[in-house]
């Protein structure tokens, strides 16, 4: 890591502070529609003012899917870029351009949403027909996240030109792949949106082709769970160090992590759609096989992780074999939040190994363990880390200090999250294991001891998700907190260094053209036959329905 | 690029576990025969009943074989249809002897739905303009119910049925 890190001015912070406001407003819209949702499905709670289940569903998934983590990731890598490379005037207006193209984006798609136009959930399968403003909201956000990308790539450009012969900084380098994957991913839903669904949603296109629109979705459905994860591995691998008072691992071996996420984040959708009737299952096969290279830069991040836990520790003179790990700083919160998401994530990318395997998918497919993967994985590893980046981050910005009560605060908030989610995550993966369907309002269906059971783990996702509100709440009240009232003073912006006995990163980390062909020829491999399959052996295409989702 | 000893040992172990899995699921796919559902099967959303499985007369549960059944279902928002008995009054829960092969096939006339006999490996995704087939033994006794479990609409918790395995 360059030593020479940069002082954000104020019309920076200004930038980035935007979008943080975007995130906890998120939050907390978001979250109180996963408490009303865990209340309806107890059984012992209905909606007032006849809401519908699946708006508030929908509201759910959109909004703390696609708009919190989006926008937290877009201001934090912008902190990231501005930190290690700098940001132009130029590049800031087009900055605040992407930034409100989003939030018109998002504006338009919540309305719809809310008036009950949208009840499509966040994965907007055809042929459920939305309102075209959904789709038109949606494509809205997506552009305005490109243009960020871009405005990522011209930084790092700029700041090599500047700086020949010099390596990237690392977190910069990190921020790159990582837009590099959304862009490329992104390009699947954003042709599927544009192409498929508004000519078809505006009544231009009478059909449309289900499970092409559906392989395009999951296309970018992978990578875009890896687009929340690589903020919070930007955290682990260049940051945490920092604050627990050591060093970077190493500078090379992250920068390969990050690569072999790239390469291995894209052609793996299908095992998304692995119960689909329509895609040839050695292609399938294939497709399972690339998606669990990703294990191989997973075991690489856990090492270092650790690696950097226990060198640093015995650096500041802890001999015991396990000294290192008690002397760990427990007590600050920067740390404390995102442990514990690495923690979750031990069960969770287990979790996910289940997920993908070829055959087992078919036990928990469309079940509710799903969805308590993906609230370990997503609403635990990545939030709490995202949590743990807020603590020093905001008041960094906003020109203040995370005072020792504020600390003990996110401590209590980290433990009543875990608390919370150890409750509800568990009992959605139990219910999924014994058959309870995700995505579902309260229903008795048939009756029996099957649904009686489900129903009993349906309310202790209640209890799960009643104290993760409570999580929410303190979390937003620390957020006004860090934002407005905090006492005035210098909060670090916490980069770790390379040791000092660290070899150079090799040249071909950094030669963009090799990893992007690699990408690009990998997705080639994956997809350009079973795409062709799809279209060749397609069905008469789909009618859109409104009346389903009640339009 | 350097690589510190115990992680070799360490990316070793899990590269190697890695191609382990793989072998095991590749042997359970290629060699065994498990695959998930995936006929490449097509048919007009529009009119299944040109598919003899999707005729009315046809819905619901026949014996083809001793101890050997077809399911056929066809689904819509928010109902399977299985059929009618006798008194034309439609079919909810279908009846079959412990250790029956069963092929349920099954497709729908508007969005996408999902089919699972929750507690047992049927478990498909249905298409418009494609037929869903799973064949299992159903080994265990007991009452399965059948959820949709893929979002389908407003009354999406209301799409269900029964399995019911008898001694």
């Amino acid at each position: 890591m360059s030593t020479n890190e940069l002082i954000i001015p104020k019309k920076d912070s200004k930038l980035y502070m935007s979008f943080m406001y975007v995130t906890y407003i998120s939050l907390l819209v978001g979250g109180l529609m996963g408490l009303l949702q865990t209340l309806v499905r107890s059984g012992k709670y209905t909606l007032p003012f006849n809401i519908d289940y699946y708006t508030i569903l929908t509201v759910h998934g959109v909004i703390l899917g696609l708009v919190l983590t989006t926008f937290f990731i877009i201001g934090f890598q912008f902190s990231l870029m501005g930190k290690t490379v700098g940001m132009t005037d130029k590049q800031r207006k087009v900055a605040w351009l992407a930034f409100w193209v989003m939030v018109v984006g998002t504006v338009m798609a919540a309305i719809t949403i809310l008036v009950g136009e949208a009840s499509v959930l966040y994965t907007f399968y055809a042929p459920l027909r939305a309102h075209p403003a959904f789709y038109f909201g949606l494509a809205f956000v997506i552009v305005g996240s490109w243009i960020a990308a871009f405005v990522n790539f011209r930084q790092l450009y700029v700041w090599k030109k500047a700086h020949k012969g010099e390596k990237s900084p690392l977190l910069a380098f990190m921020v790159i792949i990582n837009m590099l994957m959304w862009f490329i991913a992104s390009l699947g839903v954003a042709s599927a949106v544009i192409i498929q669904f508004i000519p078809w949603s505006l009544g231009y296109a009478e059909t449309i082709n289900v499970l092409l629109s559906r392989t395009l979705f999951w296309y970018f459905g992978h990578p875009l769970v890896y687009f929340w994860l690589l903020p919070a591995y930007m955290a682990w691998y260049a940051i945490i160090p920092k604050i627990i008072g050591g060093k970077l691992f190493s500078d090379s071996l992250a920068r390969l992590a990050f690569i072999l996420l790239l390469l291995f984040s894209i052609p793996v959708g299908f095992h998304h759609q692995l119960t689909e009737p329509g895609i040839d299952p050695t292609w399938k096969f294939i497709q399972v096989v690339l998606t669990f290279m990703v294990i191989i830069p997973s075991l690489m991040t856990a090492f270092s992780i650790f690696a950097t836990f226990e060198e640093t520790g015995r650096r500041k003179g802890y001999q015991s074999l396990f000294g290192w790990f008690k002397k760990l700083p427990w007590k600050d919160v920067r740390f404390l939040a995102p442990f514990i998401g690495m923690v979750a994530f031990i069960p969770g990318g287990a979790g996910g190994i289940v997920n993908a395997s070829y055959q087992m998918n078919a036990l928990i497919h469309n079940t509710i363990w799903v969805t308590g993967h993906f609230h370990l994985t997503a609403a635990t590893t990545v939030i709490l880390t995202f949590f743990g980046i807020t603590y020093w981050l905001v008041p960094h910005l906003t020109g203040r200090r995370l005072t020792p009560k504020l600390n003990k605060l996110g401590i209590i908030q980290t433990y009543i999250w875990t608390i919370g989610m150890t409750i509800m995550s568990t009992s959605m993966h139990i219910q999924g294991l014994l058959g309870g369907p995700r995505r579902s309002n309260f229903s008795e269906y048939a009756g029996g001891e099957q649904v009686a059971t489900w129903i009993s783990y349906q309310v202790s996702q209640a209890v799960g998700g009643t104290i993760l509100f409570i999580g929410i709440i303190l979390m937003v009240y620390i957020f006004i907190q860090l934002t407005f009232f905090a006492p005035r003073g210098v909060e670090e912006f916490p980069i770790a260094q390379e040791s000092d006995n660290a070899q150079p990163a090799p040249k071909f980390l950094e030669n963009w053209y090799l990893w992007i062909g690699i990408t690009i020829a990998l997705i080639l491999f994956a997809y350009t036959i079973p795409v062709f399959d799809i279209l060749k052996h397609s069905p008469p295409g789909s009618i859109p329905f409104d009346w389903p989702i009640g339009r | 690029m350097h690589l510190h000893k115990y992680e070799k040992i360490w990316l070793t172990f899990g590269v190697g576990s890695l191609a382990l899995f793989l072998a095991i699921i590749g042997f359970a796919a290629f060699w065994k025969g498990t695959h998930p559902q995936s006929h490449i099967e097509v048919i007009d959303p529009q009119n299944v009943q040109a598919h003899e499985s999707f005729k009315p007369e046809n819905l619901g549960l026949h014996e083809v074989a001793d101890g050997k059944y077809i399911f056929n279902i066809v689904a819509s928002a928010f109902n399977y249809d299985m059929g009618v008995d006798a008194d034309g009054v439609p079919v909810k829960t279908i009846r079959v002897p412990k250790g029956s092969t069963v092929l349920y096939q099954i497709t729908t006339i508007d969005v996408v739905h999902g089919f699972n006999v929750a507690g047992t490996n049927v478990n498909m995704m249905v298409e418009p303009g494609h037929i869903s087939r799973f064949e299992t033994v159903m080994k265990n006794t007991g009452e399965f119910t059948i959820v949709c479990n893929e979002y389908c609409g407003i009354g999406h918790h209301l799409m269900y049925g029964t399995v019911e395995v008898y001694e």
